[in-house]
């Protein structure tokens, strides 16, 4: 809201939109909204669920609707949209790519719903979560099934881990396995191989062979497992039977099996939207609802989903409805009277047991080579050893020819190397600066040789070791005070 | 009083030795920086007595000369204490640069005049007068002459330039002329070769002239070094300015055959060399490299590795406060950006509302960070931040990885992981701050422009760093006003 205010927008907000996540209307028009009665008459329509055909008829001719649409469910509503004009943006189509990450909707919630399911499920279940040392006794941690593995299923491995929980998951993307087992959990295979990689990270039907392998591992692991959960989605159809009812009488009494495939029709056999099934002493939570029972959470995420899609499609300074962007075409359903045909998909699927992407590239073999080169201990002593006996020689030449007078001063000049490079090493790195300003200060010693060069009588000489005095002036003096002024502000925690 | 001078200049140079030795520690510091001030002190009081002759009548028979000296060490002392007072810190690189050119221009004026009348020689036989008899000690002095003013004139213009560079008054962009090595190999020969008539000539003024020339040859070369040499490496010039500047100084002492010159001269450049040895290495690079490079420039562009695929993720002051409240362990990471936006204040501030949450707030320090060696210790020490909490890179890049939040401000190439796994990389191989081990690595930035050296920083897209865009003062001062 704030967001889209700064980025431009003008915001209007249905009356008492906001009371079931307990944002009062007040606060909504504290962060720069104006209430409205007729809010399908905005140029741009957010809205949560499908509109209604009443509300469509409300919307204005031409504008932006952005929305779940889910046409696979309502078959006459792009019809409708399309009648009216209206640029229809849904939300779940928008492609699962990299930079869509954060408009996408559908994982938001997802991630929710894993969240709630355990939650609910603990909520239902007699017994604890996590492991138990008591004094009276000790209990065993539960035993948690997910199956599917995307980002519902994650969310839920990891919230279940976090209670303390055993967890193990099924999914039949490869894909998955590293995430499973990264959060904690403990992948499970079947022993038939087949990839179920489908598009845009759902996984697919699978073969009749793969199915029966699948069914005989849930029933194995029914056995031993006090908590089901189902997240298995595959968009556009019905969800798929995974937990038939052999594999609840399985399950021991007491144990509860969520299934959030539930408005789909479910994963478990015996679920029934909305409702608690109590079969042979088993829960069977076939909630809908997981979403508006974290109704703040859910519309932080997805307020900021369409922020983010707001903001992609231009901002409130220069919204388009853009047919180019990858984006937003994808997710376009009518536009300008049209029912548009989805896009060719180009979506990238997940790379299976990905290579590790973050490895080192290989380093090309010459620049290897000419590394090497450089840091081979052979090779640095001969330099040195030929470079210090040119050195001796040259030294010795120089003795030879040289006055003593100069030799005695260059004995001086090469230990006072040596000393100042011993002395500087020793430096503290931190002290670097201040090593400069004092060794600024010290090089203004040539100031006793400009002082030497000034003479009694007025000639270029005296003038110029006056100036070269009065420069090294300044350096001794600047130099000298502003290490002081540094080393001042060094100072230890608690005083100096 | 001539034994009595050498004992003084013998005392004065200890002092100095230890003046740099107590910089080691830095509760050892400001003991060795007054060491520095009395040998100083003691070289100049008894110089000025050596030039009385121990007759203090002289200043009156030598009214002028005393004038002059009294004049021109008050003017300088005056203009220095005024110059020390004013700067900034986030000033200091170019307050270096200056301070190195005035040392050069002093070996110039100081070779000039000793050329023109060895006053200062002490000894009897440095002076064109002497006799041909002792024909090797004139050569010696006046190869001495001429090298002390080329090594001068060199430091001269090339602290210029670099001050004028470090100011912002001359762009960071090397000037690559085309056949800039020819061109330096060219002046540097002429340099040499214009010495043989230099010795040979009996006219002072002929002389003169010939040095003249040369000066102004060995200037053009400082100029066109220091203008090759790009933005990113304006710390090792600084240094190896430092260097020459003690060079300068030694070979003054050798021409007026003054043991103090020679030995502070060399000290002082055997600790600019260092200096300089250690900024190359924390960057990679041969010192050659560096002196002869270039580098920073388009050609570092087009050998970037390809485009990782990625997004920038962006957060803002709040979510950012949120995750810092939760935080643990957090490491700051301070660029010249910092210097730049005069953040440390800020910065300082912001360490000290995480000390209260008691959270362990620490300052990686990357030895290139900045325009000079130490840079950031000493802008991080003027905000008041304790230097124990201040680590070098060695010390901590191994911490990152149980660091909750790490936060760069406006700093680039040093944290750029592409210097250790892309080979393609400009900067392929500099030792960098390993912040993306952190959890999670937030940089301040201005905007999205890439570092000094031209090198695109696929730390920007990783999946664990946010991008805090903005001016890195104000960033920091939300941040702080966000978690009191």
């Amino acid at each position: 809201m704030r967001k889209l205010v700064a980025s431009g927008f003008k915001v209007l907000i249905e009356r008492g939109a906001g009371a079931g996540a307990g944002y009062a209307d007040a606060d909504y028009e504290a962060a720069g909204a104006a209430l409205t009665d007729n809010a399908f008459d905005a140029a741009i329509v957010v809205k949560i669920r499908p509109p209604e055909p009443a509300e469509v008829e409300k919307l204005r001719v031409g504008g932006v609707l952005i929305s779940l649409l889910q046409p696979e469910r309502h078959p006459e509503l792009p019809q409708l949209l399309a009648a009216k004009k209206v640029s229809a943006v849904a939300l779940e189509r928008i492609p699962r790519i990299t930079r869509a990450q954060k408009m996408d909707v559908l994982s938001s919630m997802a991630n929710l719903s894993g969240y709630r399911a355990v939650i609910e499920a603990a909520a239902s279940f007699g017994g604890f979560l996590g492991p138990q040392v008591t004094a009276a006794g000790t209990s065993p941690p539960a035993k948690v099934l997910i199956i599917g593995a995307g980002v519902a299923g994650l969310a839920a491995l990891g919230t279940a881990r976090a209670l303390g929980a055993e967890v193990r998951a099924f999914d039949t993307r490869a894909a998955a396995r590293e995430q499973v087992e990264s959060l904690g959990g403990r992948f499970l295979e079947v022993t038939v191989k087949e990839s179920g990689e489908g598009q845009g990270g759902y996984g697919k039907v699978m073969s009749p062979e793969f199915i029966a392998a699948e069914m005989a591992l849930f029933e194995a692991q029914a056995r031993e497992v006090d908590v089901i959960i189902t997240t298995a989605l595959v968009p556009g159809t019905k969800a798929p039977v995974l937990v038939p009812q052999k594999v609840v009488e399985a399950l021991k009494p007491g144990s509860i099996v969520v299934d959030l495939a539930a408005e789909q029709g479910g994963n478990c056999e015996l679920t029934k939207p909305d409702e608690v099934v109590e079969h042979n002493g088993v829960k069977i939570l076939g909630h809908t609802d997981l979403l508006s029972r974290m109704a703040p959470s859910a519309s932080r995420l997805f307020s900021n989903n369409v922020v983010h899609l707001l903001e992609e499609m231009g901002g409130g300074k220069a919204f388009t409805v853009n047919l180019q962007s990858d984006v937003v075409r994808p997710a376009l359903l009518t536009h300008d009277g049209d029912v548009l045909p989805p896009p060719p998909k180009v979506e990238p699927t997940a790379v299976p047991a990905a290579p590790r992407p973050a490895a080192p590239k290989p380093v090309p073999p010459e620049v290897k080579a000419a590394k090497a080169k450089i840091r081979d201990p052979v090779r640095r002593p001969w330099g040195t050893t030929v470079g210090s006996l040119l050195l001796v020689g040259g030294l010795f030449l120089l003795g030879r020819f040289a006055p003593g007078d100069f030799l005695q001063h260059f004995t001086v000049f090469i230990l006072a190397c040596f000393v100042g490079w011993q002395v500087v090493w020793a430096v503290t790195p931190a002290l670097h600066t201040p090593l400069m300003a004092v060794t600024n200060a010290i090089s203004g010693i040539i100031i006793i040789g400009g002082m030497l060069q000034i003479g009694s009588s007025i000639d270029v000489a005296t003038l110029l070791g006056g100036a070269a005095v009065l420069i090294a002036a300044i350096n001794v003096a600047g130099g000298f005070l502003v290490t002081r002024r540094m080393l001042k502000m060094f100072h230890r925690e608690g005083g100096s | 009083m001539s034994g009595t001078l050498a004992i003084a200049y013998l005392l004065a140079g200890v002092l100095f030795i230890r003046s740099l030795g107590g910089l080691s520690k830095q509760e050892t510091a400001r003991v060795g920086s007054l060491y520095g001030i009395i040998g100083m002190a003691l070289a100049i009081a008894v110089t000025a007595l050596r030039w009385t002759d121990g007759d203090l009548n002289i200043f009156v028979t030598r009214g002028f000369g005393t004038v002059l000296l009294v004049g021109a060490v008050g003017i300088g002392c005056v203009v220095g204490a005024v110059l020390a007072k004013r700067v900034e810190m986030t000033g200091m690189p170019e307050l270096v640069a200056i301070l190195h050119s005035f040392v050069g221009l002093a070996a110039v004026l100081v070779g000039v005049s000793s050329y023109l009348a060895p006053h200062g020689a002490e000894t009897t036989m440095v002076s064109l007068s002497v006799t041909k008899s002792d024909s090797a000690s004139v050569l010696v002095h006046l190869v001495e002459i001429w090298v002390g003013v080329a090594v001068g004139a060199v430091t001269f213009t090339g602290s210029i330039i670099a001050w004028a560079k470090l100011k912002g008054s001359l762009s960071g962009k090397p000037l690559l002329l085309p056949g800039r090595h020819i061109i330096n190999l060219a002046i540097a020969a002429a340099i040499a070769g214009l010495a043989v008539p230099f010795v040979q000539t009996q006219s002072p003024n002929e002389g003169v002239l010939l040095l003249g020339m040369m000066a102004g040859l060995a200037g053009l070369l400082g100029i066109h070094l220091v203008l090759a040499i790009g933005g990113a490496d304006m710390p090792v010039v600084v240094s190896l300015l430092n260097s020459y500047s003690g060079w300068a100084a030694a070979a003054a002492g050798f021409m007026l055959a003054n043991d103090l010159l020679i030995m502070t001269g060399a000290l002082v450049g055997a600790s600019g060399a260092i200096l300089s040895i250690i900024m190359c290495r924390a960057m990679n690079r041969s010192i050659l490299n560096v002196v002869f490079g270039g580098f920073g420039t388009a050609e570092g562009k087009v050998a970037a590795g390809p485009q990782a695929a990625g997004e920038v993720i962006k957060i803002e002051a709040a979510d950012l406060v949120a995750q810092l409240q939760e935080a643990r362990n957090v490491i700051v990471v301070p660029g010249y950006g910092m210097a730049v936006a005069r953040a440390q204040g800020a910065v300082y501030e912001f360490s000290k509302a995480l000390k209260a949450r008691g959270v362990n707030v620490r300052f990686a320090i990357h030895p290139v960070a900045g325009r000079l060696p130490g840079h950031m210790n000493v802008l991080l020490a003027e905000a008041g931040v304790p230097y124990d909490i201040v680590l070098e890179m060695e010390h901590i890049n191994h911490d990152f990885a149980k660091t909750d939040v790490v936060l760069v401000i406006g700093a680039n190439d040093i944290v750029n992981p592409g210097a250790l796994d892309d080979a393609s990389s400009p900067i392929y191989g500099m030792p960098v701050l390993e912040v993306w081990h952190a959890r999670t690595v937030v940089v301040l930035k201005r905007g999205m422009a890439a570092g000094y050296a031209g090198v695109e920083n696929p730390l920007f897209i990783r999946p664990n760093t946010r991008m805090f865009f903005g001016d890195a003062k104000s960033s920091m001062d939300a941040l702080v006003a966000g978690l009191k």
